[in-house]
């Protein structure tokens, strides 16, 4: 067991699945010789090839398409955008032919491809660099978006993406791919990538987070307790398909919930979550839903970035204001 | 020496074996047999009379818009004839008589054309992909098809290589020498993901064969409204590949052509580009109307460079089928035709079952989208 920083978990696994898959096919900008901008695939030239880490040329669009063409030959490629900010010029090749290939063959040809991205704010990057357009993903039918909230978890559910005989999206939250280190086992661990999982318990409220914003709602979690305020706190992990039994169960419980996420409010992520709370647990609930999200604007340049991104303040009091609300 | 002219080595060439009038260039005729030359003309006849009644059936409100291949025939009989069962198909949505040859059923086209996913079946072993409708998105997927043989190829030459093919694909060649041949249109040609798909071929040398079927209109807009290029052929030298073009209407032009990319890609030297310059003789799909933006004379000057009658004469010239042939071979099709779509109309009946369109979706279905199938099924 060694203590290792996110993007070396993420190495690892694509190590893993390289060594244990020899269809397992890395390409992007500069995921060869260079290693990757954040040296997410730093070594795996040298060790596995040209053809296997392909270095690709500047072209979102073929990076995907290609992808796509890859998986449907039987290759399990896992591609690379620099940023999610740029997947836009890749998107259409997700959402018209990844997403459906399996549908529109009618079952014939699956796509099992991930597509790996650089995701939301914090690190002080030019404009395109720190969007959080996780629900652009999850809108789109057949496509699962993963978005890991630290080292253990990010090996894990990547094992689980390149796996999965489905299209995956898994966004890496930049700003935690070197700011803590956790213990990751060193056999493998394949997550379940349909699975939410609860990272800290607790009677009072229920916080759905995922992503960066995992630790620092557990952070205002841990501070909290110190004023007798017990969190249960769920790391959503998928996106799409949402597992809402965890969060369901949960919200049952504490009958009340605050769910915290960079991407802007409206039409943002936690209006499904909360609608599916107001379908499934309505009666149970003691007090109106919290969001702490970003806000309707694009991203700030980096100067102003911290404000727009929920912090510690604005979670705690969106749980004190939610606990406090008589029932 | 502040200028001089720059040296490319790609030649860019023009090729006709069939004039207008069926008669053939000797030294380009490449001598198919007589049964080859009967089942090009078969299937292009096929499709012909096919897009003949479906044209029919969609006034008739019996089936909804589809793309017309009429007058097109040669520049997609000739070309996808040169491929072996095992090599790959990656078609646009005019590909008709791509489709035809490649043994798909018509009373499946049929059940697409109604509206039906069910349609959309391909055979297990089958390796044509889907047709796709945006345009010119598929020729990422060529070339991601080709990236995957290409590299088998290179582990098979380092002695390494397993031939464990992952879940999909489950066939082919053992040397891994497959060929993947893609279509596409001239508007096709403005799009950015050709041209990615394009530069990423021919910088990797992958096995594909670019099939680009000029037939003068991307609905209203003319070819010269698309590109201030004197040719689409040109194009390719720009992105180190060999560009070709050839009579669209010409089949025996458009089977060579292909046979020599087909060839070249087999042995690993990488992608081709074939233009063929064609014209399409109705509408762009059953919802446009050409009357308001091109001209009829241009319409009538074309039928006279009919792929199948070029192909008639060109036999008959060569006592290798005569009038009687060709009316067995009308008769023929036209019952096949009669029975591809009493087929279907009997299918329809049995595809009411509005639950259908959650099949395939996921290879394992979330629990939501279970949920919703099942509202569906209670509604019945």
């Amino acid at each position: 067991m060694a203590e290792r920083t996110m993007i070396e978990a993420i190495r690892l696994a694509l190590h893993e699945a390289m060594t244990d898959d020899d269809t397992v096919v890395l390409l992007g900008e500069d995921v060869g010789v260079d290693g990757g901008v954040f040296r997410a695939t730093e070594g795996l030239h040298e060790e596995f090839g040209p053809w296997r880490v392909f270095d690709s040329p500047l072209a979102e669009a073929v990076i995907v398409g290609a992808s796509v063409g890859m998986a449907i030959a039987g290759a399990r490629p896992v591609c690379e955008l620099q940023f999610s900010g740029f997947s836009y010029l890749g998107f259409h090749q997700l959402e018209e032919h990844a997403a459906r290939m399996r549908w529109r063959s009618r079952g014939r040809f699956g796509v099992p491809m991930v597509v790996r991205m650089p995701y939301g704010a914090g690190v002080r990057a030019l404009e395109h660099h720190s969007e959080s357009k996780e629900v652009i993903f999850a809108h789109v039918p057949g496509l699962t978006t993963v978005i890991p909230s630290g080292p253990r978890s990010a090996r894990a559910l990547l094992a689980a993406a390149i796996r999965s005989p489905d299209p995956v999206v898994f966004l890496e939250p930049k700003s935690i791919y070197r700011a803590f280190r956790e213990e990751v086992p060193d056999e493998p661990e394949v997550a379940d990538l349909r699975s939410a999982r609860r990272v800290r318990e607790g009677d009072d409220i229920t916080l759905v987070a995922w992503g960066a914003m995992v630790r620092r709602t557990q952070e205002a979690a841990d501070a909290l307790a110190d004023d007798g305020i017990e969190c249960d706190v769920i790391d959503l992990q998928t996106i799409s398909p949402l597992d809402e039994s965890l969060i369901v169960e949960s919200a049952q419980q504490t009958g009340r919930v605050a769910i915290v996420h960079e991407a802007h409010r409206s039409f943002g992520p936690a209006g499904e979550i909360i609608a599916r709370l107001v379908e499934q647990a309505f009666w149970q609930l003691e007090a109106p839903i919290a969001r702490v999200t970003g806000y309707d604007v694009h991203v700030p340049y980096f100067a102003r970035e911290q404000a727009y991104l929920p912090d510690g303040d604005r979670i705690a009091d969106a749980i004190r204001r939610t606990v406090e609300e008589p029932s | 020496m502040p200028r001089s002219d720059i040296e490319i080595d790609l030649r860019l060439e023009e090729m006709h074996v069939l004039d207008e009038n069926g008669d053939v260039d000797e030294d380009l005729d490449p001598g198919l047999d007589r049964d080859e030359l009967i089942e090009m003309a078969r299937v292009m006849l096929l499709a012909r009379r096919f897009d003949e009644r479906r044209l029919k059936l969609q006034q008739q409100g019996r089936i909804g818009t589809f793309a017309p291949v009429i007058g097109q025939e040669a520049s997609q009989v000739g070309p996808v004839s040169a491929l072996a069962d095992t090599d790959w198909v990656v078609p646009s949505y005019r590909e008709s008589a791509v489709a035809l040859w490649r043994g798909t059923s018509m009373s499946d086209l049929l059940l697409y054309d109604a509206g039906f996913n069910e349609g959309a079946h391909i055979e297990p072993e089958s390796r044509d992909l889907p047709i796709a409708i945006p345009v010119g998105t598929q020729l990422p997927h060529a070339a991601g098809i080709a990236y995957v043989i290409a590299m088998r190829q290179a582990a098979n030459r380092n002695g390494n290589g397993s031939n464990d093919n992952g879940g999909n694909d489950d066939g082919g060649n053992d040397d891994g020498s497959d060929v993947v041949m893609t279509f596409f249109g001239d508007g096709a040609t403005s799009e950015g993901d050709v041209h990615e798909a394009l530069n990423l071929a021919a910088l990797r040398s992958l096995p594909v064969v670019f099939v680009c079927q000029n037939n003068q209109w991307a609905i209203s807009t003319p070819v010269a409204g698309q590109t201030a290029s004197a040719t689409l052929a040109q194009k390719a030298v720009a992105y180190g590949m060999p560009g070709l073009r050839v009579d669209g209407n010409d089949i025996l032009a458009t089977r060579v052509a292909a046979a020599e990319a087909v060839a070249r890609a087999r042995a690993g030297d990488g992608p081709t580009f074939v233009e063929c310059v064609t014209y399409r003789m109705a509408v762009h799909t059953t919802a446009d109307d050409p009357s308001v933006y091109r001209d009829e004379d241009e319409v009538e000057q074309w039928k006279r460079r009919d792929p199948i009658d070029r192909l008639r004469t060109y036999m008959a010239n060569r006592d290798l089928a005569g009038d009687d042939d060709f009316e067995h071979l009308e008769s023929s099709v036209a019952e096949q035709v009669a029975d591809a779509v009493e087929q279907a109309e009997a299918r329809f009946e049995e595809l009411g079952d509005p639950a259908g369109m959650f099949d395939h979706v996921w290879a394992e279905p979330p629990p939501y989208a279970e949920a919703q199938r099942k509202e569906v099924e209670r509604r019945g």
